[in-house]
């Protein structure tokens, strides 16, 4: 007995070391979804079909979590902030369809005009947070509501023309929601689709993404990218070491701004629509959730964690709504991603680890 | 240490300190002639309006003074709030008792929500803020939960006309008709055709003098002291983490009962949105009257309400006016609220990081000193 | 009175941080209003001594001490700073505790305000008495009155010049009823002479209440004049206490820094005469609590340099404000050419390198491994260790070379660590500066600052440290200037050694000389 305590003790104490540092919550939320996936063929719903529904999540998604990286990397916190790229982004989109341009060009030259905006606008906010080092989160989040509320007017404002995005008669202003079938919808999602049954893999959206992340990987391993990476680990090291803090930070807020523009362009070619407007409000706390969901901490965040939190947090937010309708007929899933997304940001900013800098 | 500042300095100062306020007035000044509303419809308005804010917005005062920022945790006491009306139309207690009960049940509900919040802003010192406002996020989801799942199912409620068709879960809109005004219209009188809500005045005077007091009792100079350095105040043998816990409960009490009184100004209550702009609002409207995130005054509050609020009056019809188009003028005060929100943090941590410059200079200028 | 048990004895006082002895056998009486200067060298255990009195928690979360302390004959032991507050005694301590935004009345009274009971106090309890204004303005102006030294009460502490602060905090104990024992640390620090000079006037006329004080200083002619007895302190032990009237500062600086063995280089060489290479003019920096006043100081080419003095008086500003790392002004030219300030990359392209003081702060990344924190400076200011990619368009961060780079320097240097990738908060502190080290080394510097490289890490470690620097400087020629405070190791690596005192350099001499003449010199201006 004595002696297989003896041996127990530091097993034990093992597997309680690696449950902290993988963090309660990021268990909970795992196995709720694993319990979802072995509930989920018993209230009637296809399993390979509930497989897809949670590909295709990821692959919208999955470039506005990779936006984060940067950032969390520079020590700039999490990107609160993501509506500035988004705003880039949907400037890209309706000028790319009101220019003329139609199918993959369509997406393409969105991502173009995007850029130059979500460089400028990375800037400004770069800039910005370069002011106020320490502040950034509540900061990044409020310069993130200004700027949609400001082209909330702008939609409204700035002279587009083409039908199938402005109000047709009045001839002022966007609709709030219009469908992009004609334009980039489904680009990504439908090249190179492979079905099986009822299984589809949007590979297309995949491999995009998968490119995407790998840049991101590449750059971690350069020069710049260990200087951004020495920043956020101890800003006055990376000084010391004779590295331009500011330059570096302003830099992972460009990454970070023209990729959640990427992201948004990503998204909609997935969702098959363009949301103005107010939608871009809502599109920040899912994305930094699903980050810290994937194991990111406030300076540390990897492509893994990316690609983790993804899945999880896509995965609860697509598989609640099924398992809980096949159940007990009730649909919990906006309650349910309401209560997780935030109470993991909540976790996150109430660990002391995390706050040792 | 500093010289003699000459008149120009002292006047640039008051600018630079009170910018936002000096902006909204201009913004106001503008708008007026263009609207052209008469003055006493816009009296009328701003002193609805002052009786229905003023008193959520007085509930923000205390968590500034012990330090914790921008209160945007005051949306719990809000859903506390809503949560007992509801309570108190399914038992259809009308008017002043209606409305006094609410404000009764609302304040365990508020204490214990404040409790939490508190316990939880106390493992994130230093970012109280984003804390905050990402527990009221956290917050509405466990309100919907409740308000649209539980009631009706495990929570008693007696008429279905509050509830969704459905059979549990209450409407998104819940009729207060018969708490409207109640408050209100007792004791109102008129001035010049401007309706007075005397009563809703008086309890909001009422209110500003229970704060004065209370900065002047022993726990008020405590909050002071944490708010301004907690390890000194520790170090002094005030228990740090409880007071500013008492100052998150208090706070958030004061918003439940100050969001009984707006609704009942209201006179409807739009189930699982009314809370969720109110902190928001509030803030933009406090900051507008010249506070900061670590300052604030009675006058800040009402000097903002009128501010703020004639904003609000003004900018649908001004932007209708000046573009044709009436919904620019609701996202114009949208993006003003979010803009001086913005502003003031902004201010908040440059004058902090700049405090801590500025030895440097005054080092050099001592060694020039030096030299003569 | 003095028949009585005397109001404070400690008796064989012992305490060890993890097997460190810091204090060995302290013996030491005090009686009622007496005033009893305490002085010695940073690290000679003077503030762990005044912890231990005043029951500060650091003692008893590093296991207590051994010894006994007796007042009035009784012996007590402070769980918290508060309970020694009950049994009267007070201390001031070197930073201010004191709210900002508070007039010097409410921070006197600090959580001690005077109250008047109301009715929602009888229901809501005592936290809602108001406070009593009146009241507290009379007990803020008797404790100032008692001090001696007259301060505006209404006035809020953010406006106050320095001194008042002080001030605001001795009134503070001052307003203490059963203040008995008064321990003043380093309170001149912050003064003018006037001020100061009224601080001793108070001190004095404390003593006269019956009010005993213990006032720690460098500044030895205060404690001449004011003090009844002299306790020197050196490693741990109380060397001297005699009456202030016997003595004299020659004598109290002998007993300070000097040993009984007098360590000596085993391979002193001769003082290079080469020419300058780093000429320092006029140097001031913003380092708090570490402020350069005005510095001139050239360096020779190939020479270890040691820069000493006592803890706060600019030492560490040298370094720092030089490699860019606070706020600098005035002119420091390197090898003829002019070295812009405030910038770090600059001094590093010059060849300039830093070993910083702040180890966990400023020196490593302790999220990283050995790798990133050796490979990153040389990396980033001169290229090493990278490859280019696609024609050079890109440089890929060569781990081959980083790996290889590492393990040379844990083997040359012994650092401890289970492989190179291991991270660097997890390493010792001996091993964790050994990786400073090999920072700085793999930037194969022209000119080497390192600041405290001993600081903090066991003997082994040091030696092994002050070796590699020794060896850095005659094989690879490399100029060293070190800056530590304690004075025999600069003796035993360096050519000469300049005193900083008050901001300023106050002598430079060879390190041959003996240690009371830099010990002379570190007391010389101090502030």
């Amino acid at each position: 007995m004595s002696e297989m305590n003896k041996t127990g003790a530091p097993v034990a104490g093992k597997v309680r070391e690696a449950l902290r540092e993988f963090g309660l919550p990021r268990l909970i939320i795992a196995a709720f979804l694993l319990l979802m996936f072995i509930i989920a063929p018993f209230t009637g719903a296809n399993f390979w079909s509930q497989i897809t529904n949670v590909f295709n999540r990821f692959s919208w998604n999955a470039v506005l979590v990779l936006a984060m990286v940067p950032m969390v990397h520079s020590g700039c916190g999490l990107n609160f902030g993501l509506p500035v790229g988004i705003i880039a982004g949907l400037l890209g989109a309706t000028l790319s369809i009101e220019w003329g341009f139609t199918g993959p060009v369509s997406f393409f030259m969105a991502i173009l005009i995007a850029t130059p905006f979500a460089i400028a606008f990375g800037l400004a906010y770069g800039w910005l947070l370069n002011k106020i080092k320490g502040g950034e989160m509540m900061i990044a989040t409020y310069v993130g509501f200004s700027v949609v509320s400001f082209f909330c007017m702008m939609w409204l404002v700035l002279p587009y023309t083409k039908g199938d995005m402005a109000w047709g008669f009045e001839g002022t202003g966007l609709r709030t929601t219009f469908p992009i079938d004609k334009y980039y919808g489904g680009v990504l999602s439908n090249f190179l689709r492979i079905q099986i049954g009822k299984l589809v893999i949007p590979t297309g959206a995949l491999l995009f993404f998968a490119l995407l992340a790998f840049l991101i990987w590449a750059f971690l391993h350069t020069k710049t990218g260990t200087a951004m990476t020495a920043v956020g680990s101890n800003p006055v090291f990376a000084r010391a070491a004779g590295i331009n803090v500011d330059r570096i930070r302003m830099l992972s807020v460009v990454m970070s701004t023209w990729l959640a523009a990427v992201g948004i362009l990503v998204y909609e070619q997935g969702f098959g629509f363009v949301q103005l407007y107010n939608a871009p409000f809502n599109m920040a706390l899912p994305a930094v959730s699903a980050i810290l969901i994937g194991g990111a901490t406030a300076n540390k965040a990897s492509i893994t964690n990316v690609v983790i939190g993804t899945i999880l947090f896509q995965g609860i937010v697509t598989m609640t709504p099924t398992v809980m309708n096949g159940l007990i007929n009730l649909d919990i899933s906006e309650v349910l991603r309401m209560v997780v997304s935030n109470g993991m940001i909540l976790y996150a900013l109430t660990r002391k680890t995390e706050a040792t800098r | 240490m500093n010289g003699k500042k000459t008149s120009g300095q002292k006047l640039l100062g008051f600018l630079g300190a009170n910018s936002v306020p000096i902006m909204f007035i201009i913004i106001i000044a503008f708008c007026i002639p263009v609207v052209g509303f008469s003055p006493t419809f816009l009296l009328n308005e701003i002193v609805t309006r002052l009786s229905r804010n003023a008193f959520l917005i007085l509930s923000l005062l205390i968590p500034i003074m012990a330090g914790m920022g921008l209160n945007f945790g005051m949306t719990l006491g809000a859903m506390a709030a809503e949560i007992a009306l509801i309570f108190v139309t399914d038992w259809q207690i009308w008017g002043i008792p209606g409305m006094v009960l609410a404000m009764i049940l609302s304040v365990p509900l508020s204490a214990l929500l404040g409790l939490l919040c508190g316990k939880i802003l106390n493992a994130a010192k230093g970012r109280e803020m984003i804390t905050s406002y990402i527990i009221s996020f956290f917050m509405n989801g466990m309100y919907q939960l409740v308000v649209l799942y539980m009631m009706g199912s495990i929570i008693p409620i007696l008429h279905n006309n509050i509830k969704l068709p459905r059979g549990y879960g209450v409407r998104s809109s819940v009729d207060l008709t018969h708490i409207r005004k109640c408050l209100d219209n007792l004791l109102a009188v008129n001035v010049a055709g401007v309706r007075i809500p005397l009563l809703t005045i008086l309890i909001i005077a009422a209110m500003c003098l229970v704060i004065v007091w209370f900065r002047r009792t022993k726990l008020g100079q405590d909050m002071r002291a944490v708010g301004q350095d907690m390890e000194v105040a520790r170090a002094a043998g005030i228990d740090v983490e409880r007071t500013r816990l008492i100052s998150i409960v208090i706070s958030t009490v004061l918003a439940g009962i100050g969001m009984v009184i707006y609704l009942q100004n209201m006179g409807d209550m739009a189930t699982y949105s009314s809370h969720s702009q109110i902190g928001m609002f509030c803030i933009a409207a406090l900051l507008v009257g010249g506070a900061s995130v670590d300052k604030a005054s009675i006058g800040n509050v009402f000097l903002g309400v009128i501010l703020f609020h004639t904003m609000f009056i003004l900018a649908p019809s001004a932007g209708a006016k000046i573009t044709g188009n009436e919904v620019i003028g609701e996202y114009f005060r949208v993006f003003v609220s979010y803009g001086v929100i913005t502003i003031a943090l902004v201010m908040y941590e440059t004058k902090k990081r700049r405090e801590k410059a500025g030895i440097g200079q005054q080092l050099a200028a001592a060694q020039k000193e030096g030299d003569k | 009175m003095s028949n009585q048990a005397p109001l404070l004895e400690l008796k064989n006082i012992k305490k060890d941080f993890f097997g460190n002895q810091v204090l060995e056998d302290i013996n030491l009486t005090l009686r009622e209003g007496e005033v009893l200067g305490l002085v010695g060298e940073n690290g000679a255990g003077k503030s762990t001594l005044m912890k231990i009195l005043f029951g500060m928690n650091e003692i008893r979360e590093t296991g207590g001490y051994g010894g006994d302390i007796l007042l009035c004959g009784e012996k007590v032991s402070f769980a918290t700073p508060f309970e020694a507050l009950e049994h009267g005694i007070g201390m001031v301590h070197q930073e201010f505790s004191l709210i900002p935004g508070f007039t010097a009345t409410e921070n006197i009274l600090l959580n001690r305000e005077p109250q008047k009971k109301s009715v929602l106090s009888e229901v809501f309890g005592e936290r809602l008495n108001t406070l009593d204004r009146h009241e507290m303005d009379e007990r803020a102006e008797n404790a100032i009155e008692k001090m001696g030294v007259h301060i505006d009460g209404n006035m809020v502490i953010s406006d106050m010049p320095v001194g008042h602060k002080q001030f605001t905090e001795i009134a503070r104990e001052l307003s203490k009823e059963q203040l008995r024992l008064l321990i003043l640390d380093e309170p001149t620090a912050v003064l003018t002479e006037q001020e100061a000079e009224a601080l001793l006037d108070s001190i004095r006329g404390m003593s006269a209440r019956g009010i005993a004080v213990i006032f720690i200083t460098h500044r030895l002619q205060e404690i001449l004049n004011v003090c009844d007895k002299v306790v020197v302190m050196r490693d741990g032990c109380i060397v001297k206490d005699v009456p202030a009237k016997e003595t004299s500062i020659p004598e109290i600086t002998r007993w300070m820094v000097g040993r009984s063995v007098n360590t000596t280089q085993e391979d002193a060489r001769p003082i290079p005469e080469t020419k300058t290479i780093l000429s320092i003019e006029r140097l001031w920096v913003d380092m708090p609590g570490e402020t350069v006043r005005d510095v001139n100081l050239e360096v020779r080419e190939g020479e270890i340099l040691g820069i000493g003095g006592l803890a706060g008086q600019g030492k560490l500003g040298i370094p720092n404000g030089i490699m860019g790392l606070y706020d600098a002004g005035g002119k420091v030219t390197f090898e003829g050419k002019e070295i812009p300030l405030n910038s770090p990359r600059k001094c590093l392209d010059a060849n300039l390198a830093f070993v910083s003081e702040d180890r966990r702060g400023v020196g490593l990344l302790l999220d990283e491994s050995l790798e990133w924190n050796i490979s990153f400076p040389a990396m980033q200011i001169q290229g090493k260790y990278l490859k280019p990619l696609l024609g050079g368009l890109v440089h890929w961060r060569d781990e081959a070379a980083i790996r290889e780079v590492t393990q040379q320097y844990i083997d040359e240097l012994q650092i401890k660590c289970t492989s190179s990738r291991q991270r660097a908060k997890e390493l010792s502190g001996g091993n964790q500066q050994k990786v400073c080290l090999a920072k700085a080394f793999a930037l194969t510097p022209k000119f080497l600052f390192v600041s405290e490289p001993t600081r903090g890490i066991d003997v082994g470690a040091k030696a092994l440290v002050l070796k590699a620097l020794k060896k850095f400087n005659r094989e690879n020629g490399v100029t060293i200037v070190m800056i530590s405070s304690e004075l025999e190791e600069l003796r035993q690596i360096c050519d000469r050694i300049a005193i900083v005192s008050g901001g300023r350099i106050a002598g430079i001499r060879p390190a041959t000389d003996s240690s009371e003449d830099f010990g002379a010199l570190m007391v010389s201006q101090v502030v």
